[in-house]
Parts: C-alpha cells; sequence; structure tokens
C-alpha cells in the first residue's frame, strides 16, 4: 500500500462511527503511524446519515481537508447502501468493508465494483446484539477493517478498544466490545 | 522526550493550559466557549491545577475578570471563539492599553449572520487592531507549542502585552491528530513563575491602572504601546530558540516553505497551509518554482522580514480566509504594506477561501498555482481580488 491510507466511514448518528475512527487513529498511532481522525462537520443527529475519516501515513500528515478517494471505505450501517453513493471517488484498489447479512458477492453486484476492487462483509449488527446486546456495530467493524485491511494487528486494535472505555464503563461492557472486535476479525469474510 | 498521543486540538490546548497552571481563568461557560474550557474545567475540578476558575455570565464580563486578576498580579488566561471574542471587544483594548499578559486561546470560527459556526478568520482578524500579539498555528502541534511560548512573550519584561493563539475551528480545534507532548515539568520550568512588575495587591507601592488620560498624554500611552510592539519580534525568536532546546521544534516570526529560487508564492496561514505545502510539492516535482509563506507572528506583522523573503518573488497570491468588504483580505493587506518598500515588486493576488467554514481542498491550491502561472507568463492580472470554490 501507498505510504498514506485514507479512509472514508459511512454511518449514522449514535452508531459510534466517529468513535470507531478515533480507535483507528489511537491504535495506528500505537504502532508507530501518523494519523488523523475527523469527521464530516455539519449538525449532528441520531440516525442521520455521516461520513467520517482517517488518514494513516508513514509520514507526517499536512493535508487538512475530508478524504476524497479513499483506499478503504467502511459502511457500518447497510440501509446506507440504498441511499448513498459508497463507491464515490473510491480508486481501483480500493477495499470496501460492510457491515450487511449479504455476501461479498452479492454486495459487490449491487455496488457495481470493479474486478481490482475489493469487498469484505460481515454481519456487524447482529454480532453486536450477540455480544454487546445492542445494535452498535462499531467496534465489530474495527475489527473487520483490520483483518480484511491488515492496517493495525489485532492485539494492538484490542487494547485501544479497551483503553477508548477509560473508567467509565463496567468490565463487562469492555468485555463485550473486545469480543465483538474479535468475532469481527475473524467472522468477516472476503469476496 | 515528550508523549506521542492523538487529540483533538481542544485537547492539545487544553493540555497547554493545564500545564501552564495559571493562577485565574475566567470563562464564559456555553457555547460559544470551546471545549477547551470545558476540559480545562475538568482540570480544576480534579484538582490537577491550582488555577481558580471563575464562570461569568458572558465573554463580555470574562475578559473584564481576567483583566482584573490580571491587574492584581495574577497569571491569567482564558479561551474563546467567533460571537465570544466579538462581545470581548470592548475589553480586549483595555487588556492591551493597561499592558496586561493575558494568554487567550482563540478557536478561529465565523461571525454571523448569517449563523455559522465553522471555521473562518474573521474573529481574530477583527480584533488585530486591539493591540494584542496574535500568533497563528497550522495544526494541534502548533497551537500547543504556540500557547506555551506566548506565557513567555506576553510576559517579557519589555512586552508585556496580551497574546491571542489563534487555530481553525473544527479542522483544527475537532480533529485528531497525532502530536507530542512535553512532560509538564519541562512546561512548568519553561514558563517559570509569573513575576507581574506592578500589582495592584502590593500595596506598598500602589499603582493606578486604567485611569483617565486627556489629550496632553493619551497619545503618548498608545505610542508606548506601538513601542513594546516592536519589541516584540526579537522576543518571539528568543522565546522560540529556547523551546526548540527543549522540544526540538523550531519557530520562527512564519515559515518559509521552498521559498529559495521560487518565482510563484502562495501566502497562506492555518491549517489550509498544510494542504497547500503538499500541493507545492506536486508543483515542485513538476518543475514548476512554487513557494509558500506560512504567517505566524501577525501581531505585530514582520513586514520588514517578510519583504526580504518575497523579495525574489514574481508573482504572489495571498490568500484570506477572512474577508475586508469592499476592500482586500487582512492578510493580502500586510503583505501588500510589506512590500511597499522593495524596490522590484511582485505582481499580488487575493484570493478568499473557506469563509464558514467551506473547505479547502488541494484543488484549490493547483487553481491558484495555475493561476499564478498564468500570470507569470503574461505578466497580466485579471481579478486582483476574487473568491475561490464559490457559486456565481
Amino acid at each position: 500500500m501507498s505510504e498514506t491510507i485514507e479512509i472514508r466511514w459511512h454511518g449514522r448518528g449514535g452508531q459510534g462511527t466517529v468513535t470507531a475512527a478515533k480507535v483507528l487513529a489511537d491504535a495506528c498511532l500505537s504502532g508507530g503511524k501518523n494519523v488523523q481522525a475527523f469527521p464530516e462537520y455539519g449538525p449532528e443527529r441520531a440516525g442521520a446519515p455521516l461520513r467520517a475519516y482517517n488518514r494513516i501515513s508513514t509520514k507526517p500528515l499536512r493535508i487538512h481537508a475530508p478524504v476524497t478517494n479513499p483506499n478503504i471505505v467502511v459502511v457500518v450501517d447497510a440501509t446506507l447502501l440504498d441511499s448513498i453513493d459508497v463507491t464515490e471517488g473510491a480508486p481501483d484498489d480500493a477495499i470496501f468493508v460492510i457491515n450487511t447479512v449479504r455476501s461479498p458477492e452479492e454486495i459487490r453486484k449491487k455496488l457495481g465494483l470493479k474486478d481490482t476492487q475489493k469487498v469484505y462483509t460481515v454481519d456487524a449488527s447482529k454480532i453486536a446484539l450477540e455480544t454487546i446486546g445492542r445494535p452498535l456495530p462499531n467496534s465489530c467493524m474495527l475489527g473487520a477493517l483490520a483483518k480484511a485491511t491488515g492496517i493495525v494487528d489485532l492485539q494492538t486494535l484490542l487494547d485501544d478498544v479497551k483503553g477508548s472505555f477509560g473508567s467509565k464503563f463496567s468490565e463487562k461492557i469492555i468485555a463485550a466490545n473486545l469480543e465483538a472486535t474479535r468475532r469481527g476479525y475473524e467472522e468477516v469474510k472476503e469476496g | 522526550m515528550g508523549k506521542k498521543l492523538a487529540v483533538t486540538g481542544n485537547q492539545a490546548v487544553a493540555t497547554a493550559m493545564k500545564q501552564i497552571n495559571p493562577d485565574v481563568c475566567a470563562a464564559y461557560p456555553i457555547t460559544p466557549q470551546t471545549e477547551i474550557m470545558q476540559r480545562f474545567a475538568s482540570f480544576v475540578s480534579d484538582g490537577e491545577v491550582d488555577t481558580e476558575l471563575i464562570t461569568v455570565e458572558s465573554e463580555h464580563s470574562a475578559m473584564s475578570a481576567c483583566i482584573g486578576a490580571a491587574a492584581a498580579g495574577g497569571r491569567v488566561m482564558t479561551a474563546t471563539s467567533s460571537q465570544g471574542l466579538a462581545l470581548m471587544w470592548e475589553m480586549l483594548y483595555i487588556a492591551s492599553g493597561m499592558r496586561l499578559p493575558i494568554v487567550m486561546p482563540v478557536v478561529n470560527r465565523a461571525l454571523s449572520a448569517p449563523i455559522n459556526i465553522h471555521g473562518d478568520h474573521s474573529d481574530s482578524m477583527g480584533a488585530r487592531d486591539s493591540g494584542w500579539i496574535q500568533l497563528y498555528s497550522e495544526n494541534a502541534q502548533e497551537a500547543y507549542d504556540n500557547v506555551i511560548q506566548a506565557v513567555r512573550i506576553g510576559e517579557h519584561e519589555n512586552v508585556r502585552l496580551p497574546v491571542m493563539v489563534c487555530m481553525d475551528g473544527f479542522i483544527i480545534s475537532h480533529s485528531i491528530e497525532s502530536m507530542e507532548f512535553l512532560p509538564d515539568e519541562v512546561v512548568k520550568e519553561f514558563v517559570g513563575e509569573y513575576k507581574p512588575l506592578y500589582s495592584l495587591l502590593d500595596v506598598d507601592n500602589p499603582v493606578t491602572y486604567g485611569p483617565l488620560v486627556l489629550p496632553d498624554y493619551y497619545m503618548e500611552f498608545k505610542r508606548q504601546q506601538h513601542e513594546a510592539m516592536g519589541n516584540v519580534k526579537e522576543v518571539v525568536l528568543e522565546v522560540a530558540k529556547e523551546f526548540e532546546k527543549v522540544s526540538g521544534r523550531s519557530y520562527g516570526l512564519f515559515e518559509e516553505y521552498r521559498l529559495d529560487d521560487a518565482e510563484v508564492i502562495i501566502v497562506i496561514l492555518n491549517s489550509a497551509a498544510g494542504t497547500a505545502k503538499d500541493v507545492v510539492d506536486q508543483y515542485r516535482d513538476k518543475g514548476v518554482k512554487v513557494g509558500l509563506l506560512k504567517p505566524r507572528l501577525f501581531r505585530p506583522f514582520p513586514y520588514k522580514e517578510v519583504a526580504e523573503a518575497l523579495s525574489g518573488a514574481k508573482v504572489v497570491a495571498v490568500l484570506d480566509r477572512a474577508d475586508s468588504f469592499g476592500g482586500f483580505g487582512p492578510v493580502y493587506m500586510e503583505v501588500a504594506s510589506a512590500l511597499t518598500t522593495n524596490g522590484a515588486r511582485p505582481l499580488m493576488l487575493n484570493r478568499i477561501y473557506g469563509l464558514g467554514g467551506r473547505d479547502f481542498m488541494p484543488e484549490h491550491a493547483e487553481t491558484v498555482i495555475e493561476e499564478l502561472k498564468r500570470v507569470l507568463d503574461s505578466g497580466k492580472i485579471e481579478k486582483q481580488k476574487d473568491y475561490l470554490g464559490v457559486r456565481e
């Protein structure tokens, strides 16, 4: 991969998408990279579509502008696939990581992806319900992203997911999120 | 060395304030106040600083309380943004006129109307004549470093003036970036203990602050403020040198980026300068002699030094994230003034960009460089002042 990796996250307000971008930044920083994490700023409403961005680089990052040609696209909410063009600006070698019940082949067809573009799917909402007990797919999507792209190793990611909860949450909630992250890593499917 | 963390600009500045540990901090605790104060208030509640935090009913009162505390001899800080800075306007002049070295981070955001909360330099540029020193910061690291240096600059005995440290709203204040913090004890030692020259609380040596001064002496006071500003450049460089020793990061009055042999130059400050530098590199790779000058110290403006740095330029584009309706952008006006003393002057363009948080994309920098190339070839400017990325 090139020296700077750009990621675009698509989610809905309240799903923890911006938090996921922040945790990924922390994990990549722990891995010795320069990082950026920022949402698309606008009115923040629960359920409204939002975008968040990451840049991960071996070089110091100077650019301060939204990502327009993402190497990696993460879709945290499958319902967005019907309303937003998540492929916009994605280069020919882009990687898509999608939270959906559907198979990578179905998603590839639905999005009209090129053969050179890769697609990974994981049923993160189901995993979140089974582990955390609430439909918060962000931890699971981080695990899936780590496996699909290799930008961070699982243990570093788990450490930073744990760190992101600080002292505000119970051991049970933290353990559930770590399990969701691990299952996302293990259950993501390539197609 | 310090610790590298991924933080927002607000976190970076709040941490600098914690490490500085001022005596008094007065702030209006509601929007347009920033997360800087929210975080700093937590440090106060958690006993991590000794600061007396005074929460007041308006930004005007916040600056008033800062003035009182600074005149009493305290090391005083506050933070503000946008409409908050606008409401402080009257008191800004009193802080500088009384020569009180208050340090105030400003998160640059637009002014209403229409209502907009996003990144824009209209707030601090409107305060450029208020007698405050102004430092501008490209990213969270620079904002953190500038806040720490601002304490030493403002309190220097040859200066004793308040300092604003500006960074872009949202683009820097709310975005997470990796940066390096200095250890607490290094900052503590760097800023040292504040020794006020004339404290109101020193009853053995009574002084008056803010007396009535009629036409017989008012002008001498104002002239002294200008003299004090005249000492700032030297102090900024002296403090930067010492800061480099503890941090390894070097600062000047402005940053010169690939200016050697540059025929066409972009002048731009704060976060968009980073984006533009990447584009300058792309054009340099193609053999275009383009460079960039990023102002850091905007008040006092280093006219002579900027003129020298731009002496080889044939065409200069000054980009402003604030406008003067019916006039040129504020950075343009300073750069144009600086160049009046140069024998061979470059052709100059002013481009207004990014008002109200509109993104400054690499394509905007490309548009400017392409235009600079055209002007270089033709020797003709079509529009001296224009707007980037705006609907016509």
